[in-house]
């Protein structure tokens, strides 16, 4: 039967000894390699809950006049955009609950895919032959970010307009072109013509999503090339992976996997409450409220924006630079350079040009530990200063003393964070480096004379 | 002493491995190691999961049914599936299916050949692929002996969720029930023109053709429109029933056709009596030919059903309907009865 199977699909694929490599495919066993089959998983729960949004999903910016199951709305004037999700979400039986699995799963997106970089960055498989597939990785990223602030924008709440707000004054304050950037995307001056709204929801619904796919099938087929990576670790070589094979423990691993994301994504679409837009309200220009947050991946870029003093870079009377600039185009663009840079930058550093395969341990390399924990560390702290509003409503410190604490903390963290790092790998790596030292062994020396001396606990 | 003469055997065991690893070290075989945990119990309790994900993916469809949709059960019904499902499946991958460990050659991406990859790789005959891929393929379920039971219990997971995953597309729209046969017609309904005025016997000559509408129906539902026509009374041979529904001469057919809902908008009426056939309506998509002067029978064309006929009074000199269509307007569905 599976015999007659492959015979049938060989005569019309000639895919036989393909298949076959591809059933005994060898997985490494390492818990930090599920981070990106997180990523993967959560993608396919977006599309596929995505796809039944669009079904219910009108983007529109004509208005009507409210008249859903959501009584304090009744009477209101909103957007078609804004009444079609109240209503998928009151009125559309399971609308509710896919539309917060929906929301749920790209949290969990961005969060795996960082998590990823993260394990991809500590453990040196980044380098060669995998930069390229790095830069696949990191490019996926910027893409998930910015697709799923076109999602939450597309509901057009108050949350969503405030975000948009922002996101054409940062549009806006690109050196010079800024201004014809904004009216090209908007239709014109904000909140923009309906034409935009268009543009928002084709971009969200196909573009970003089809290009995050390709990408993604890419990264798979540069990661099955050269097979997957390792730690070091017994029988384990440059030249070859040990691990367990696709077929059919690690399939039926993997498929478990996918069905326990989707599992934790719709308990929390179920019973986790996320973006109460009917709650929010519909949004005007002259409309906007206090403690407003953006999902997470983007606090980061809200935090920038806070820290940044009021400076516009004039020239003779011309603002080359207004100050959105900083914290919405340029940090981000100095994270994310940073990182597509680093894999050249330390193989200058290094010069190491070999091929890796054998993943380092954090410890292992020190200084990139260290440089990678303080690049993190910055972020991070960057993501807590945008909450400062919330910081002072709920325990009453001061936002301006926060913000000028934060303004230090910005340089002080990353310094200390790199110092504190590369000591603790050194000392890990000293520890493990020598056989009598870390562990509970004693070392038992002969010296020239005959006699033994016991040095080391 | 045995030391001295043990030197030279070590010395010839040492060459002749190392002879024996340049001659077949090439090929050398890659380390693998398999273990069969053939554990009765563990299948049984991955049977277990999938039969209860199976039954925790009906409870989703039965919440979704009957509960109105309650988001909170909802999501625990589906979650608990979900996570049925996924515990299964890595129960069965630790404790079901074979336990192996397989090392593999990587390719080679360095400009110089390393040792032993000089040489392409012998490509395996078709045959052999095929053999292999079967082989590779059974592999993966070696020694696993409830293989009815987990299939069924398989069956019953699959069943149960894509119940819950297909559900919700029920909520796409409303249940079709009798949808598709309201109409706005009534005994006294008024027939307006398109811009609302009355429709007035006076203003129809024989052989005239008017789109009317049921008076304040929404001018889009498919039931509202209907075709005004006017004939010879004399030439009328309408079913006895219908005898009074076309006073003067009057007739009013439903403006969609029965075929594929396109609107009937070709009055066919004969100049020359004698040589022609009599006065039809006619649909331009697909040519459905119905005789006016029987009712709306279908005389030509695709059409199955006959266009519905709505009866007609005249009050004060306007036109109004004297009852309902006499049949369900637009094409066929399971169900609809013949007119």
């Amino acid at each position: 039967m599976i015999r007659r199977l492959a015979a049938y699909l060989d005569q019309r694929s000639g895919g036989a000894s393909v298949t076959a490599k591809a059933l005994r495919y060898v997985f490494p066993d390492h818990w930090t390699f599920l981070f990106g089959e997180i990523a993967l998983y959560s993608f396919v729960v977006l599309v596929a809950t995505g796809v039944y949004l669009a079904l219910f999903f009108e983007p529109s910016t004509s208005q009507i006049v409210y008249h859903g199951s959501y009584v304090p709305l009744h009477g209101q004037e909103v957007s078609k955009a804004y009444a079609s999700a109240v209503d998928l979400s009151f009125d559309v039986r399971a609308g509710l609950l896919i539309r917060q699995a929906h929301h749920w799963a790209a949290l969990v997106f961005v969060a795996a895919i960082v998590v990823h970089l993260m394990r991809i960055f500590f453990t040196g498989a980044f380098r060669k032959p995998r930069d390229l597939n790095y830069y696949v990785g990191l490019t996926m990223l910027v893409l998930a970010v910015v697709e799923g602030y076109a999602g939450y924008s597309l509901l057009d709440d108050l949350l969503s307009g405030m975000g948009l707000a922002i996101g054409n004054a940062v549009a806006l304050s690109v050196p010079f072109v800024g201004g014809q950037l904004g009216t090209l995307i908007w239709g014109g001056r904000f909140p923009g013509t309906d034409a935009f709204m268009s543009r928002l929801f084709i971009a969200h619904v196909l573009i970003f999503p089809v290009t995050i796919a390709a990408l993604m099938a890419l990264h798979l087929a540069l990661i099955t090339a050269p097979r997957h990576t390792q730690f070091r670790g017994r029988g384990r070589r440059e030249g070859n992976v040990v691990g367990t094979p696709l077929w059919l423990g690690y399939a039926l691993r993997s498929l478990g996997l996918f069905f326990v994301v989707a599992a934790v994504l719709f308990a929390l679409g179920g019973l986790v409450q996320i973006n109460p837009i009917w709650q929010w309200g519909p949004y005007e220009p002259y409309l906007g409220t206090n403690g407003a947050q953006p999902d997470w991946y983007l606090g980061w870029l809200i935090g920038a924006l806070r820290l940044m003093p009021h400076f516009d870079l004039v020239v003779g009377g011309y603002t080359v630079v207004p100050n959105p600039f900083w914290g919405g185009i340029l940090f981000p663009a100095a994270v994310f350079g940073f990182l597509y840079l680093w894999p050249a930058v330390e193989r200058r550093w290094s010069g190491d040009r070999a091929q890796h395969n054998l993943l380092d341990r954090p410890r292992d390399n020190p200084r990139r530990t260290a440089i990678g924990a303080a690049l993190f560390a910055w972020v991070a702290t960057i993501f807590f200063a945008g909450s400062a509003d919330r910081a002072f409503v709920q325990l009453g410190v001061p936002y301006e003393g926060q913000l000028w604490g934060y303004r230090v903390a910005v340089f002080a963290i990353p310094v200390c964070v790199y110092l504190v790092t590369r000591r603790v790998c050194e000392r890990l790596r000293r520890g493990d480096a020598h056989p009598g030292r870390g562990s509970g062994a004693a070392l038992v020396s002969r010296d020239p004379a005959g006699g033994f001396s016991v040095r080391g606990r | 002493m045995t030391r001295v003469l043990l030197a030279p055997l070590r010395w010839a065991w040492r060459l002749a491995l190392a002879a024996f690893l340049l001659i077949f070290g090439r090929g050398r075989k890659l380390e693998r190691e398999r273990e069969l945990p053939a554990s009765s119990r563990a299948e049984l309790a991955v049977a277990v999961l999938l039969a209860a994900a199976g039954l925790a993916g009906l409870a989703f469809v039965l919440v979704y049914a009957l509960d109105d949709g309650d988001t909170q059960l909802l999501g625990a019904a589906i979650a608990l599936a979900l996570g049925l499902v996924g515990a299964a499946l890595v129960l069965a991958a630790a404790r079901v299916v074979p336990q192996e460990r397989l090392e593999e050659e990587r390719p080679r991406f360095a400009l110089e050949p390393g040792p032993g990859q000089q040489e392409e790789e012998e490509r395996p005959s078709r045959e052999q692929a095929v053999e292999e891929t079967a082989l590779a393929a059974r592999e993966g379920v070696d020694g696993v002996t409830r293989r009815r039971l987990l299939k069924t219990a398989g069956g019953v997971a699959g069943l149960g969720v894509g119940a819950a995953a297909l559900t919700p597309l029920a909520s796409l729209g409303p249940r079709v029930g009798e949808l598709l046969r309201e109409s706005p017609w009534k005994d006294g309904t008024a027939l307006v023109e398109e811009n609302g005025l009355a429709v007035r016997a006076g203003d129809l000559e024989t052989g005239s053709f008017l789109t009317a509408f049921a008076e304040g129906a929404d001018h889009r539902d498919l039931a509202a429109s209907v075709v005004v026509v006017r004939v010879d009374p004399g030439e009328l041979e309408l079913p006895p029933e219908r005898a009074d529904w076309a006073p003067q001469g009057l007739l009013a057919f439903s403006k969609i056709c029965t075929h594929a809902q396109c609107a009937v908008s070709l009055f066919r009426y004969p100049l020359y009596a004698e040589r022609s056939p009599g006065p039809a309506l006619v649909c331009p998509c697909h040519y459905s030919t119905f005789d006016v002067l029987k009712g709306g029978e279908r005389i030509f064309g695709p059409a199955v059903r006959s266009l519905p006929q709505l009866p007609l009074k005249i009050e004060a000199g306007r036109l109004h309907a004297a009852g309902d269509l006499s049949g369900a307007v637009g094409a066929s569905w399971g169900g609809v009865e013949d007119s």
